[in-house]
């Protein structure tokens, strides 16, 4: 039995991955054609590398058909209801980095914070007869942030890409999304709420708590860990 | 576990008993718009109930409860005065809690009837009483109508009352709301800035500045709530003496008779909650006269803020409290203002509960 770990497939979040590893004397590298997804690790035996499209790995991770995966912390908290009963957040890795907050248009100059959306929601759908729309692909995340804090008045609608067009295009009055600069919002004349910040996401080693750790999995795991310095 | 034959055996049961009380059995379908619950509920909604659509009909939810549904059908078609009683499965997404089923059978019972309402609540809570009865629950018993009555009477702006009375169901935005309009937390420097900016150089020039108009929320509207910022902040605080009496009322939990005589005294400083004690002191006679105990009946002021958003006076539930892992047996209370939002404005008094038919096999013991 070997331990499987998935990794994000391409890309900078690839690149970073098996740097991260690297660094912590673990080599993993891609086999084959450019275009084969396989891949090998070294330095410790027993170790499957799954190569997965990052936004997949929390599902590996929840069916326990890998046993650990690198993914960013707001895809995991997105996708899977009950996070925490279904994996463990191991290592935070250092890269990756991008917020999800709350914007909305600069000119709202009335509109400070969550309490003021909230208000601003009130008299939006007296006056429009519809609730204030917010567009985002987060909604668990979201929807939970806004309960949380008390809002009410508005409702979640889907986009999946270019967000930030969706107020001026006049399908959403305010966005929830990924930003790691800000600079596509104030270029799409958007700006965060003081205290819109949803999560702070971060690449992140994940342990899978659901999946089969018998049979020499648990062996291969403290190996890796020792290496890697984790703490369990 | 009981089996679904002997649940749904069990509801029949408990609906023959309502049937027994007068109640004629309606049906509702398993799907339903979503737009109606959207509208109730918010978004929430969609966290707690299974959505999905067809390209013809649009999006539906699996029905997450009889309430809208019945109560739809009744300002479509019911005449008042009308009993009804329903048998079915809601379905819940628990996210929250893994353990607790998605699928289960209620059964429910309510009066449509405006002639005599502290009977009707009385009746509602005395049949759900007696058929529970074997299975010696608690009855926690609360009163909505009461803290709308409170913020009403606050010495304070339209605007103001009407921003506690929207979250009088959010209890931690509402303590916030509070806190702020009493004066009990100092204005955050920010608004302060932007407060003294308004003033400085005006609305026009400040939204201006701040990024060109985008979006459908336009210009003259984020003006006018700058106006409404700029006004409410010239309003003196609600006073002291008044938040400490609303802080009072809400934290008020006393057997029924007690809370009474509590809330009796409140209202001579808080006069404008007087009809609400009137109409449940005529309750408690008439629970009284149903061969309820009052002087055992447990009245929590704030019971049903949190998990009861369409309930607007009477609330009650019945607990195991031996088994604080299950979800209440049994909940139900007055709901006049849903019947005239689903029914376009014009409303009927109207009170009633639901009943799980599994969880008093459980607790019964039943099968085994």
């Amino acid at each position: 039995m070997t331990l499987k770990l998935g990794v994000p497939s391409k890309g900078r979040l690839m690149d970073k991955t098996f740097d991260w590893f690297a660094g912590h004397g673990v080599s993993i590298r891609r086999t084959g054609s450019e275009r084969e997804y396989a891949g090998a690790v070294e330095g410790i035996d027993g170790i499957e590398l799954v190569l997965l499209s990052a936004g997949e790995i929390p599902r590996e991770l929840a069916a326990g058909r890998i046993h650990l995966g690198v993914t960013g912390s707001d895809l995991v908290q997105e996708k899977l209801a009950d996070w925490q009963a279904r994996v463990a957040a191991l290592e935070p890795m250092g890269f990756g980095f991008a917020d999800l907050v709350i914007a909305v248009p600069a000119f709202w100059a009335d509109v400070e914070t969550l309490d003021d959306l909230d208000a601003a929601a009130a008299a939006f759908r007296a006056a429009h007869g519809h609730r204030l729309r917010i567009a985002t692909k987060y909604h668990r995340l979201v929807r939970e942030f806004l309960r949380e804090a008390g809002v009410a008045d508005y409702a979640l609608v889907d986009s999946q890409g270019a967000t930030e067009g969706t107020v001026k295009n006049l399908t959403a009055e305010a966005i929830a999304d990924i930003t790691s600069t800000g600079e596509t919002l104030r270029a799409n004349h958007l700006k965060i709420l003081s205290d819109g910040v949803i999560h702070r996401s971060q690449a992140t080693l994940f342990k899978a708590r659901g999946a089969d750790w018998d049979n020499g999995a648990r062996g291969v795991y403290q190996r890796l860990a020792d290496r890697l310095g984790l703490g369990e | 576990m009981p089996t679904k034959a002997e649940i749904r055996a069990q509801a029949e049961r408990l609906q023959g008993f309502f049937k027994g009380a007068g109640a004629v059995p309606v049906e509702t379908d398993i799907l339903q718009p979503a737009e109606a619950l959207l509208d109730l509920y918010g978004e929430d909604i969609r966290g707690r109930a299974y959505v999905t659509s067809d390209a013809l009909r649009g999006e539906q939810m699996l029905r997450p409860d009889f309430t809208v549904p019945v109560v739809q059908m009744h300002m479509a078609e019911g005449a008042a005065p009308a009993r009804y009683t329903y048998l079915g499965e809601v379905f819940r997404r628990q996210e929250q809690h893994p353990g607790r089923a998605s699928e289960y059978i209620q059964v429910g019972f309510e009066i449509f009837d405006g002639e005599n309402p502290a009977a009707a609540e009385a009746e509602v809570f005395a049949l759900f009483s007696e058929v529970l009865s074997p299975l010696g629950l608690r009855a926690a018993t609360g009163d909505i109508g009461l803290l709308l009555s409170a913020v009403a009477g606050l010495s304070t702006t339209e605007k103001r009352k009407a921003a506690l009375r929207r979250h009088l169901w959010r209890p931690r935005r509402f303590k916030a709301l509070l806190d702020r309009f009493g004066g009990r937390v100092p204005v955050r420097e920010a608004r302060a800035r932007l407060l003294q900016a308004l003033e400085a150089e005006g609305a026009e020039a400040l939204i201006g500045r701040a990024g060109p108009e985008i979006g459908l929320r336009r210009r003259d509207e984020v003006a006018a709530r700058l106006d409404a910022l700029a006004q409410d902040a010239a309003e003196p605080p609600i006073a002291a003496a008044e938040v400490a009496l609303l802080d009072d009322l809400m934290s008020l939990r006393e057997t029924c008779v007690n809370a009474l005589e509590h809330l009796r005294d409140i209202a001579v400083d808080m006069p404008a909650i007087a009809p609400a004690i009137d109409r449940m002191a005529a309750r408690l006679d008439a629970l009284a006269a149903e061969g309820i105990d009052v002087d055992l009946l447990d009245f929590e002021a704030s019971y049903g803020r949190t998990t009861m958003e369409y309930y607007d006076g009477f609330v009650f539930g019945f607990y195991a409290e031996a088994r604080p892992d299950l979800p209440p047996v049994a909940t139900g209370g007055r709901y006049d203002a849903l019947t005239a939002r689903l029914g376009g404005g014009t409303g009927v008094p109207a009170v009633g509960g639901v009943v799980r038919p599994e969880l008093v096999l459980t607790l019964s013991g039943a099968g085994q």
